[in-house]
């Protein structure tokens, strides 16, 4: 399926005139199974995309959430190929919530790129997002995808300039992930009228849905963002309802909670109207 | 394709040598490098860039620094002269200020005003600090938890001179941890920053410019033993932990086939105990901190601690270049352990009189080695790359003397 099933998930979204909800989860955390759960509650309460975290030592773009959030599901002893295994698991009931994996370039370099590839496309993986590898350094794994259906999903940021949107244009598919704020993930919020004409921008010269994260928290704040985007993607504060569950050591409320969250995302972006 | 004879292509236009370097770094960040990439290649061709860090190199540093005939490490080894390339003997006590100079330099010409680095043992916190105060730029230092702990006089000199440290509790609390956090304050504050890295590693230009910088250490050392002995050296030797001394004094050898170029990592514990920071020799290639090089990782690509008694040399990476160098066999990389270390470093401060860091101590520990290997005929240099004051409290503890 791979990317035929992203550009599904924009079609229903725009048919509903509304713009996409995109959630972040980090896998096995607070646990697998508990991560699991999370993936259904969020395709549940109206989760257009999923992206599916994979952990990592050093992660150098993100925040303090979501790092933390890596550091409790590697010593839940989560691997790579777990949250392979955990989207297989997701993939046999659903066949229409894309699943995005999202992480670093290390570990899927220590499996292999063609392992990892194919891999991904059988247990119905739609398309990556691999934060350290732009564009100069992704060619080897872009082919091995190609084949195989896999979206390369890129970044755009407020550093992109249009020959550099150009570029990151170049061999992408599925949507444009468009980081509002220079800075890590969960850092400070974005004014989305400073950053309506780079969206627009990257919209004009990618062709392709763009997806605007980093700083969004919270149905009001998305609800903001949809009005200059196709999609709304939120990680940290899905991430922090794990954490939650993880500190009371209750882990069977994260979850409900991540999916209480999902909820109110999209009845905001419910409420602006898209043309 | 003999790639030795053709050695000034490397890194290509993409910033690899062979296999290893490259760009891997998030978006925000790639049009700043690419934008440093493009201000270094002018820097370069620009004699007044050159002249200022010339006069600065005189002047301020020290240089050139002494190529010095260790005359008794050579009687007691009784293999090759071994001559030190004196380079702890620069102002600072060590040869990153040769880097950071040139950075800083390199940052005031593209009008920026605040300055950020890494650093494990504090040197080239200090370092980047010292030039910051001589240009008053701001500095902001990241240093990992455990380090500031360790390492107090360090951080209670950059605190003098005028940069804030700030303490890296993310992680493990160490210097790849200390190198996160700078990238993670880089990519938020892309407008007035320079990241000024200490080590011939991190995303393509550094490697590249970090050598260029350090080459200065190599280029005398080459100039003063032909003068001293008519001939080249059979054999550098340097300490590697990311490899900027190593790489500063190889790479002006490179193209001499008769020059054998020896690094030697820090085997901690011991390589078979996993307790160590030797990438080479324990690693395998991997992508961390915008380059693909040799690290240390599980099988499912998880970045493991290193472990050395020297604060400088742990680190679980190496530089791109000696991946390079390693792979198609122009270098040998040896190691020690950090019991090797601390016999070399007394040794070195009985026979020598000068009292070397623990780093340099690591590339000493194999020298008797290497000048028997040679034999009588034989000649070699030894980059004595930093001095040790910095070490004696952590080389009394591991030796059980209360200071």
């Amino acid at each position: 399926m791979g990317r035929e099933r992203i550009e599904a998930a924009f079609a229903r979204a725009k048919g509903e005139s509304r713009a996409a909800l995109v959630t972040y989860l980090m896998a096995g955390d607070p646990s697998l199974e508990e991560s699991f759960k999370a993936l259904c509650a969020l395709r549940d309460n109206g989760a257009d995309i999923i992206e599916l975290g994979a952990p990592f030592t050093d992660p150098m773009a993100d925040g303090p959430a979501i790092q933390r959030a890596g550091l409790r599901a590697l010593a839940n002893g989560t691997k790579l190929t777990d949250v392979l295994a955990l989207a297989a698991r997701f993939r046999k009931d659903d066949q229409t919530t894309p699943l995005i994996l999202m992480g670093y370039a290390n570990p899927i370099h220590s499996m292999g790129y063609e392992a990892f590839a194919k891999a991904a496309a059988e247990v119905g993986i739609d398309g990556t997002i691999i934060v350290d590898l732009p564009p100069e350094e992704d060619a080897g794994l872009r082919e091995i995808y190609r084949p195989l259906g896999l979206s390369v999903i890129r970044l755009a940021t407020p550093t992109t300039d249009e020959a550099r949107a150009a570029k990151v244009a170049d061999g992408a598919s599925g949507f444009i992930y468009f980081v509002a704020v220079t800075g890590v993930t969960g850092a400070g919020s974005a004014d989305p009228a400073a950053i309506a004409g780079k969206v627009a921008m990257v919209r004009r010269v990618s062709g392709l849905p763009v997806c605007v994260g980093f700083g969004v928290k919270n149905g009001a704040q998305a609800a903001e963002m949809a009005k200059i985007a196709d999609g709304v993607v939120v990680g940290s504060a899905f991430v922090e309802k794990a954490q939650d569950a993880h500190e009371t050591g209750k882990f069977e409320t994260a979850a409900p909670a991540m999916g209480e969250l999902a909820g109110e995302l999209r009845r905001a972006l419910a409420g602006v109207a898209k043309g | 394709m003999d790639l030795r004879n053709t050695w000034d292509q490397w890194p290509d236009a993409n910033g690899r040598f062979g296999e290893f370097g490259g760009r891997y770094v998030a978006e925000t960040l790639m049009p700043l490098i690419l934008d440093l990439e493009r201000e270094y290649r002018a820097a370069k061709q620009d004699p007044a860039f050159k002249a200022e860090m010339d006069d600065l190199w005189a002047h301020y540093v020290g240089r050139p620094s002494p190529l010095y005939f260790a005359e008794r490490l050579t009687e007691h080894f009784g293999g090759a002269k071994i001559y030190f390339k004196r380079d702890e003997l620069n102002h600072t006590g060590a040869h990153k200020i040769n880097n950071c100079l040139g950075q800083v330099l390199l940052a005031r010409r593209m009008g920026k005003k605040r300055i950020i680095a890494e650093t494990g043992a504090g040197q080239h916190g200090v370092a980047t600090a010292t030039i910051c105060a001589r240009f008053g730029l701001d500095c902001v230092v990241f240093m990992g938890e455990t380090d500031v702990e360790r390492q107090k006089p360090n951080v209670f000199r950059m605190r003098l001179l005028g940069a804030q440290i700030v303490p890296v509790s993310s992680g493990t609390g160490t210097l790849k941890d200390a190198m996160n956090e700078a990238l993670r304050d880089w990519v938020t504050n892309v407008e007035d920053t320079f990241y000024c890295i200490g080590t011939a590693a991190g995303p393509h230009p550094y490697p590249e410019m970090v050598r260029d910088f350090q080459s200065i250490i190599g280029k005398e050392a080459r100039a003063q033993i032909l003068e001293r002995e008519g001939r080249l050296p059979d054999a550098v030797m340097a300490c590697i932990g990311g490899g900027s001394n190593a790489i500063g004094l190889f790479h002006p050898f490179i193209e001499d086939e008769g020059v054998r170029l020896i690094g030697v990592e820090a085997a901690g514990h011991g390589i078979e105990t996993g307790e160590h920071a030797a990438a080479l020799n324990g690693g395998k290639p991997g992508i961390l901190h915008g380059n693909r090089t040799y690290l240390l990782q599980t099988d499912d690509g998880q970045i493991i601690d290193a472990h050395s008694i020297s604060a400088g040399l742990d680190y679980p990476g190496i530089g791109p270049e000696h991946a390079f160098l390693r792979d198609m066999g122009r270098a040998e990389y040896l190691s020690c352990t950090d019991q090797e270390a601390l016999d070399a470093f007394q040794l070195c401060t009985r026979l020598e009189g000068i009292i070397p860091a623990l780093e340099p101590s690591h590339a000493i520990a194999r020298v008797g080695e290497v000048a028997k290997e040679l034999g009588k005929d034989g000649l070699l240099i030894l980059n004595m790359c930093g001095r040790g004051d910095k070490d004696v409290f952590s080389v009394a503890k591991a030796l059980g003397v209360d200071v």
